[in-house]
């Protein structure tokens, strides 16, 4: 009994953070307008920054990964491989937010130093849905930070609980 | 798997797990050491008025971006938490306690090494900016005038992306010695079954 609520807690994780990192993914890529600065019309784009498209491919890999593992049966020995793979997905997962959120900062504040003026300003829907699969991003690294402690617990038995 | 467990958990893996820590203690400190002393001041001529040309100084330092003073800040804490490890497996000897080191050991390893990697990235697409700029947001590139402040940082985003590896073998080692635990870098603690 107390293994198949550990399980199906698993699960549950697992199902969120393939929904997280999803909505992130689909917010960020929906994530376009059309403004015009004086004479000049200009379309933001989620392209236009190397740390979007970033954050877009690691969340596609993060999702797809987490289908996959969905369906692992229980008594394969890949759960092994799982832990340090759940270790990768976490260290690409924070990378990507981590950058995305770098460049939106500038985005959002600019950088006087540097002669950046904020884009916010002139394209508030494109800045608020950045913000929205951002957030979506944050969700899944925690997320996914708890499944890592869950598979190390389960699969690798740390504390060295059972006897032979 | 059991490759990499077995050779965890020889006495030669202490040794090398030691010089590991060592390289990436050195490059995630020169890291923070070379971006926290970036800073490079540079005079312009602005306009003329008249004959006379005006000057301006501009000052490039690492605390304008807050991604490399995040950059600073997280390398220093990942090179105090290899100088913690260090100590912890040359004076600590053989005390454990029903195996929660190596436990505490491999979850701090994990969560340093996400730590790094966030650090390395973030700084990594802002020094991206800062190179080429952005056309479409009309971002000017600074790096055309500001030569120095740019190679002193993309130095240190080399040191920070060795350790980056460096910290992922380091992590995936200790993970595999969870998988058995050896008897020369902490006691045994009657390791009864290998999973």
């Amino acid at each position: 009994m107390v293994k198949l609520t550990k399980r199906i807690g698993g699960l549950v994780l697992r199902i969120a953070a393939f929904g997280a990192a999803l909505a992130a993914l689909i917010v960020m890529v929906t994530s376009r307008e059309r403004a015009s600065f004086f004479a000049i019309s200009f379309e933001a784009k989620y392209t236009d920054m190397a740390a979007f498209k970033y954050f877009v491919i690691a969340n596609a890999v993060v999702s797809v990964y987490s289908f996959i593992v969905l369906f692992l049966p229980k008594e394969s020995l890949l759960w092994k491989f799982v832990v340090v793979l759940d270790l990768v997905m976490t260290m690409l997962l924070t990378s990507s937010l981590s950058a995305a959120l770098a460049v939106a900062q500038v985005g959002k504040k600019g950088n006087a130093n540097a002669g950046w003026l904020p884009i916010c300003g002139q394209v508030p829907k494109f800045c608020d849905q950045i913000t929205g699969a951002l957030i979506a991003g944050f969700v899944a690294l925690v997320l996914y930070v708890f499944l890592l402690l869950y598979s190390l617990h389960s699969v690798l038995d740390p504390f060295l609980l059972q006897k032979s | 798997m059991a490759k990499l467990a077995l050779a965890a958990t020889s006495g030669k893996g202490c040794k090398i797990l030691l010089g590991l820590r060592v390289l990436a203690f050195l490059a995630t400190l020169s890291a923070a050491i070379v971006m926290g002393l970036n800073k490079e001041t540079k005079t312009f001529v602005v306009g003329n008025v008249g004959n006379t040309p005006i000057k301006a100084t501009f000052t490039a330092k690492f605390q304008h971006t807050p991604a490399f003073v995040f950059f600073v800040v997280a390398n220093v804490m990942v090179s105090f938490h290899n100088l913690l490890m260090i100590a912890l497996q040359i004076f600590g000897g053989k005390k454990d306690l029903t195996g929660f080191r190596l436990l505490s050991v491999a979850i701090l390893d994990m969560l340093n090494v996400t730590l790094i990697s966030a650090a390395a990235n973030a700084a990594a697409f802002m020094a991206e900016v800062g190179k080429n700029g952005n056309k479409h947001a009309r971002w000017d590139k600074i790096c055309d005038r500001f030569a120095t402040y740019c190679d002193h940082g993309a130095g240190a985003l080399i040191a920070a992306f060795a350790g980056v590896v460096l910290m992922l073998i380091i992590s995936a080692v200790t993970i595999s010695r969870l998988v058995q635990p050896n008897k020369c870098c902490s006691t045994a603690a009657t390791p009864s079954v290998v999973p």
